[in-house]
């Protein structure tokens, strides 16, 4: 894996930040730059509470390389609470308990190793709510 | 001074109406299919990926009666992460015996093979090129297994969907699954997509998988992405397929049936779903059909049968709804009670689609345009939609990411 790949991306993999709109106020996530709805320049950074919920979901069983080890595991579509969806796997929930609706928070988690002795990249996960309000 | 200004106005007025004549094709390049190729599809261990392509070629070139190509676009997807090979465009030419010509590879990801054959259509239509070859070409089998999903997953954004563990399958449960939410369905809406594909594939001895598929298999087979089943998702497998289009008065010279490509366009969207401001709803697709109807100047009413991207049942219900077939949310009831069989309403997936012919990513969409010639000249054998006149060809890149459409006549 590329170190600078992940590096540059580490605002929004730790603190999900994003860009919000000046014309229309729409927010971005991930940040594009050109504003989704209305195209006007959108550079104004935001950063998201993290919270949403399940919009859709899946487990995958059929793994691609570097996460083969990890199968099966459950990713979803999240629905921010600011309004953008956002691609993420879920974490400390049985897959038979997740469900379209279900309010989630945002938590950092591993997302991938490089092998034994290779670079560890840290990201957003996504947790059931009730269960953040419960463990803090 | 006066005279001749108002003869300058009057030069310009005529440039601009020859320059309006011009694009509305009055004078623009009719093109016409003269041959087409194809190799089956599945597992070619023995088969390099040049062989595939020139396999392909060979055959075309025999059933146009010709050697004369003058440009190659290679479609593919894959070769440079699972064959080590760039440089497709010389290597294909080289090794097909048409060494010195023009080539190049496309790339659209699993769009690849309709946008190489766009490539073709916009170089004759220029004038500059009068023959052209489009072959699409993937070797699925050098690699196996979580390389091939993740060299799939490419196809992705990689850095917010694919560095996410998400996989082409898994993107198209997460679609799957919301469809089902939103309107009521349940998993087992969806096998008619799958036993059609499959009953079509049988009469085709060039599929990949000839087994019929019963109803009551597809909602038991294992979970690839729950709800995604592997009787749900397309088979990839080894391929090649080729097309060669050239102006259609010289098309009417060289062969007796030349099809022709009444409409060609292609659209784009965002790659990753969460980027979409509707995420059930294929905006490129919608787009490039409808430019490709309004050019071939028909309703989807008029089309005889539908070649689209069925690489996942969703897709195939998603595609019949962009594509103008079926309302929003209803393109699933086409695959009940034979809507979408040999016979009905509109015929899709006639030689059995991604999902029983095979998907071999950046090769399936001149694949299609081979099956829907076949079906326009008459010679698609058990495989026949009677009658077919008027066929259109759909090629997905990624979730639809890219949607390359194709409409095609048969010369009357």
């Amino acid at each position: 894996m590329e170190v600078s790949r992940h590096w540059r991306l580490q605002e929004q993999r730790y603190k999900l930040v994003g860009e919000t709109c000046d014309s229309c106020g729409v927010k971005l996530f991930p940040p594009r730059d050109v504003c989704l709805e209305c195209e006007a320049p959108a550079k104004e950074l935001f950063t998201f509470t993290g919270l949403g919920e399940i919009f859709s979901y899946t487990t995958i069983y059929d793994a691609p390389a570097g996460f083969e080890h990890h199968a099966p595991y459950t990713i979803a579509l999240v629905k921010l609470d600011e309004g953008p969806l956002v691609t993420a796997q879920l974490t400390d929930v049985e897959k038979e308990d997740v469900a379209i609706g279900m309010p989630v928070e945002m938590v950092t988690r591993k997302l991938r190793t490089d092998g034994e002795e290779g670079m560890i990249v840290y990201g957003y996960k996504f947790r059931p709510l009730s269960l953040a309000q419960t463990v803090n | 001074m006066i005279e001749a200004g108002l003869l300058i106005i009057n030069l310009q007025s005529l440039i601009i109406s020859l320059q309006s004549l011009i694009i509305n094709g009055f004078i623009m390049t009719n093109v016409s299919i003269i041959g087409i190729g194809q190799t089956e599809v599945k597992e070619m261990w023995d088969t390099s990926i040049r062989h595939l392509a020139w396999y392909a070629i060979e055959a075309a070139l025999d059933d146009a009666h010709t050697t004369d190509v003058d440009a190659i676009f290679v479609g593919n997807m894959l070769a440079e992460s699972l064959s080590n090979q760039n440089h497709l465009g010389a290597l294909v030419a080289d090794f097909a015996g048409l060494r010195g010509i023009e080539a190049v590879t496309v790339e659209a990801a699993n769009a690849s093979g309709g946008a190489a054959l766009r490539q073709a259509v916009l170089a004759v239509k220029s004038g500059l090129v009068e023959t052209a070859l489009a072959v699409g070409v993937e070797k699925m089998t050098d690699e196996t297994g979580p390389k091939v999903t993740a060299a799939a997953a490419t196809s992705l954004d990689a850095d917010y969907e694919a560095m996410h563990g998400l996989t082409l399958a898994g993107a198209g449960a997460l679609l799957m699954r919301r469809y089902m939410h939103e309107y009521g369905r349940q998993v087992a809406d969806f096998a008619g997509f799958s036993v059609n594909a499959h009953s079509n594939g049988a009469d085709n001895p060039q599929a990949m998988f000839r087994n019929r598929l019963k109803a009551e298999r597809f909602t038991a087979a294992p979970l690839v992405a729950d709800p995604v089943t592997l009787f749900d998702a397309a088979p990839l497998g080894d391929g090649a397929a080729a097309v060669i289009v050239t102006s259609h008065d010289r098309a009417l010279d060289m062969v007796p049936q030349p099809v022709r490509i009444a409409g060609s366009a292609m659209a784009t969207d965002t790659l990753a779903l969460h980027d979409r401001k509707e995420a059930l709803w294929l905006a490129a697709a919608e787009k490039s059909a409808q430019r490709a109807l309004a050019q071939a100047g028909v309703t989807p009413d008029e089309v005889d049968l539908f070649e689209l991207h069925d690489s996942f049942t969703i897709i195939a219900a998603l595609s019949l709804e962009a594509a103008g077939f079926a309302e929003r949310g209803q393109g699933w009831r086409l695959a009940q009670n034979g809507g979408i069989g040999r016979n009905g309403r509109i015929p899709i997936s006639t030689f059995g689609g991604l999902k029983a012919r095979g998907n071999p990513l950046g090769a399936t969409g001149v694949y299609q345009i081979v099956e829907v010639v076949r079906q326009l000249r008459g010679e698609a054998g058990p495989c026949q939609v009677e009658g077919a006149k008027i066929g259109m060809a759909q090629n997905l890149g990624g979730m639809g990411g890219t949607a390359v459409t194709h409409i095609l006549k048969a010369s009357k």
